[in-house]
């Protein structure tokens, strides 16, 4: 101990922050450092088997057929004038509401602001498309498209059979989330068994079965089942009616739009005059009155908004109508099943969540079952089931992909042809990646905005 | 004032409640016959009941087919379970050749007993978890075969059924699971560029799917490596699995970071240990047994997924059960064969959710 010696500076080793710089530098360096490695293997790889890199491969010829093919519009013309008000609408709504809240007056708590954005968001788009779908062109994907073309056919096909999925799953998870809770014995065991049947079996196992094993073994085109009036079921898929729309489309979606905003408008009505007078005003009926009765009366006088084509049958197949393929059917009812019996369980604890006193409470002030449920449980319920119903959502969109297996063309499907025929290996898998990572983020944000929504606001 | 007093014991039979509120009728009144509706309900569900009940029976069991020979099925009308009275060999091991198949067996034993040990409170030991990380040594030794043992090297191609399907999930469990709890503190650290690396590990696999991850590590692994490495299928198959789920388990564990007290870190520092210290003696321990019930539930999951496995050309439990029904003497054999692979995936599932939750009530009961 040195006379006059520095009051015991420590070894500069031991100083917290130069340590937390080295080894985050330690670690920057050796993620870096793996992926240059990985980066140049790659490249020496591709270059001895002859592989180039890029992703001009998207505007070369596919080759491949599709079996399921929604025809693409063009990105020009109408398309372009439709897309272009959609998004201006959305953005002036947004915009809108940030001005608003920010003098701390949102948008929809006033009846106009409301319309307004209501307006902008539907109307608007509406109302473009009217007028120029005349102009609109759509694009067929042939074996003479581009691989581009191809994913954006394997893309949209994902978010068909996810988006239909997940709205039967949600229907599906409600009941059998409710039949768990029943007072009836057999009610509660029955759902208690589809849960714990559904869950422990692996999807895919579940999707290749119903495809394989049902679908599959129906009868064939001549002795098809009948569903219902129209409404076929054979080893070819499912049969339904198609709907056409008719002259009288227009003026009845103009009308549904118009008795949305009325019954709106007297909802909000009813209730500023309950609170000031204290008295209610009939509301339910007065509102399905308007849903129902001003597109019943457009229908009436302008004509009905569609016609049905029914499926018949001619020869060796059913012409007419539409067709739900059995990869389709099987991949719907697998995802739906499947995700049912999670979101059954979800709905299960939320309710369950809600401690009983809240109802009893609910009850004591005097509220009768419907508004108990609608007014107290529920919103409560709520905050709980809506973070893991998005999981669900998210999970069940990503499971889509299991459609491969049962060769549904969705994304992983066409981008594994794609994959094979042109060798591009990187930029496809990246591609798929980028697209899933997108629709995820996507749904958790809206998702996300709901949920804030609904969260207790707490001071 | 005269009010007839009346006897006591009539007061209490008085006081009992109706006949009709107890026993068989008691209970099937309160819990089937309430309302009008409830008994169409009770009704209509029995009926579904028994329809299913039935036919489960006429088709399993009645009409079924037994033996090990197609002509056991001649002319049956319901399941054919001489298909897997022949080929029950197959849904278990695969193609693994015949005379080496006590091998399997041995260490299917092998993770039996170590379930088993840890079902029991008394042998759940440090020395257990130490058990579980080196049991894929003697594993996969037995299974690959070694030539320190003396085993003959048996080509992982030929790896298949229940065997793989375990091979694959006990793999993923016991690497992905470390590796989960590193990126769980990763993204809880104070560094930024650990955070944001664990961050990004983890939202990104998060948002893809399994399969595109398994294609990714079956065509583009052998890329990464220099041109000499190439790792067969399975192996590609459990880095897949193993990093995929690293993600997930890293989000349950970071649950049970976020569960933890304050405090705990606080006094922990207040003593003086060091990052390192708190994390291993103080931090963990209570974390991970926090997260216990969650992570079976991410086991369970990935045990299912590795089904996935059949769609990029392994033959596990799944993907066995449909080359299975391509056997020329059980041609179309397709629900049998998936019924009983998935019997299979039920049980195994189904035990460890009940363990899982026979664990949590003891906790529960513990804790309150």
């Amino acid at each position: 101990m040195a006379e006059g010696a520095p009051i015991s500076r420590s070894a500069i080793w031991r100083n917290a922050q130069v340590r937390a710089v080295f080894y985050q530098a330690v670690v920057l360096a050796g993620a870096v450092g793996a992926g240059f490695v990985i980066f140049q293997n790659t490249l020496t790889n591709l270059r001895q088997r002859g592989i180039s890199s890029g992703f001009g491969f998207l505007r070369n010829e596919a080759g491949f057929g599709i079996a399921e093919v929604v025809p693409i519009p063009r990105l020009e013309g109408g398309f372009l004038a439709f897309m272009a008000a959609a998004l201006g609408g959305l953005l002036v709504v947004i915009l809108l509401a940030w001005v608003a809240g920010r003098r701390r007056r949102p948008l929809w708590s006033s009846g106009w602001g409301m319309a307004a954005s209501l307006a902008l968001l539907l109307l608007l788009p509406g109302a473009v498309l009217y007028v120029t779908h005349g102009t609109i062109r759509t694009e067929t994907y042939t074996e003479q498209s581009t691989y581009g073309t191809a994913l954006i056919v394997g893309l949209i096909n994902t978010v068909l059979v996810s988006l239909v999925s997940c709205v039967l799953a949600t229907v599906l998870g409600l009941l059998i989330g409710i039949a768990r809770l029943s007072s009836n014995f057999l009610v509660r065991r029955f759902a208690t068994l589809y849960v714990e049947v559904v869950r422990n079996i692996p999807l895919l196992l579940q999707i290749v079965f119903w495809y394989f094993a049902v679908i599959q073994t129906l009868p064939s085109v001549r002795q098809s089942i009948v569903v219902a009036p129209n409404v076929f079921l054979n080893n070819r898929g499912v049969y339904l009616p198609r709907p056409e729309a008719e002259a009288g489309l227009a003026p009845m979606l103009l009308a549904l739009f118009l008795a949305v905003i009325a019954a709106m408008l007297w909802t909000r009505h009813a209730r500023a005059e309950r609170d000031r007078t204290g008295r209610q005003l009939p509301v339910v009926l007065p509102a399905l009155g308007m849903l129902i009765g001003l597109p019943a009366l457009s229908g009436l006088v302008l004509g009905a908004p569609f016609t049905l084509a029914h499926p018949e049958l001619r020869g060796f197949n059913f012409q007419g109508g539409m067709v739900l393929t059995p990869e389709y059917t099987a991949l719907v009812l697998g995802l739906s099943v499947f995700h049912g019996s999670y979101i059954a369980e979800i709905v299960r604890s939320g309710i369950e969540a809600v401690s009983k006193g809240q109802r009893e409470a609910a009850q004591a002030l005097g509220l009768r079952g419907g508004h108990v449920m609608r007014l107290v449980i529920l919103p409560q319920a709520l905050r709980v089931i809506i973070p893991p119903q998005t999981s669900q959502y998210l999970s069940l969109t990503k499971n889509s992909s299991l459609g491969v297996a049962i060769a549904y063309p969705e994304l992983v499907s066409v981008a594994g042809t794609t994959l094979n025929q042109s060798g591009q290996a990187i930029e496809v898998i990246g591609i798929t990646m980028a697209v899933y990572l997108t629709i995820s983020l996507l749904i958790s944000m809206g998702m996300n905005w709901y949920n804030a929504r609904v969260q207790l606001v707490q001071r | 004032m005269t009010a007839p007093v009346s006897n006591p014991q009539a007061l209490a039979a008085d006081d009992a409640p109706p006949r009709r509120e107890i026993g068989v009728w008691g209970w099937a009144r309160r819990n089937l016959f309430r309302t009008w509706y409830d008994t169409l309900l009770t009704l209509c569900f029995g009926w579904l009941f028994y329809r299913i009940v039935a036919g489960l029976i006429g088709w399993g069991i009645v009409q079924a087919g037994f033996g090990t020979t197609p002509k056991a099925c001649a002319g049956s009308q319901g399941a054919c379970w001489a298909f897997i009275g022949d080929l029950w060999p197959l849904f278990f091991v695969g193609a693994y050749p015949h005379d080496a198949r006590w091998r399997p067996a041995l260490a299917l034993l092998l993770v039996v007993a170590l379930g088993l040990l840890t079902l029991w409170r008394r042998t759940r030991t440090r020395w257990l978890l130490a058990c579980w990380l080196l049991a894929p040594l003697p594993i996969l030794a037995l299974i690959g075969g070694s030539a320190t043992l003396g085993l003959a090297a048996v080509d992982s191609g030929l790896w298949g059924g229940l065997m793989l399907t375990l091979l694959l999930a006990v793999v993923g469990i016991v690497f992905g699971f470390p590796l989960g709890v590193v990126l769980a503190l990763g993204r809880r650290s104070r560094l930024p560029v650990i955070r944001a690396l664990s961050v990004g590990y983890i939202e990104l696999i998060r948002g893809v799917p399994l399969i595109t991850v398994l294609f990714m590590a079956s065509i583009m692994l052998p890329l990464f490596f220099p041109s000499g490495f190439n790792p067969d299928k399975v192996l590609r198959a459990m880095i897949g699995i193993t990093l995929f789920y690293a993600a997930y388990m890293a989000e349950v564990v970071r649950g049970g970071l976020q569960g933890l007290a304050r405090g705990q870190e606080e006094a922990a520092a207040a003593l003086g240990l060091t990052y390192w210290q708190t994390t291993a003696f103080i931090v963990l321990p209570q974390a991970l047994r926090i997260v216990i019930p969650p992570m079976v539930g991410t086991f369970i999951a990935l045990l299912k997924d590795t089904s996935l496995v059949a769609i990029v050309g392994l033959f596990d439990l799944l993907g066995i059960a449909r080359t299975a029904t391509a056997n020329p003497n059980w041609l179309g054999r397709i629900v049998e064969a998936y019924v009983f692979a998935g019997i299979i995936y039920w049980v195994l599932c189904f035990s460890m959710s009940q363990a899982s939750r026979r664990l949590e009530l003891r906790f529960q009961t513990r804790a309150g």
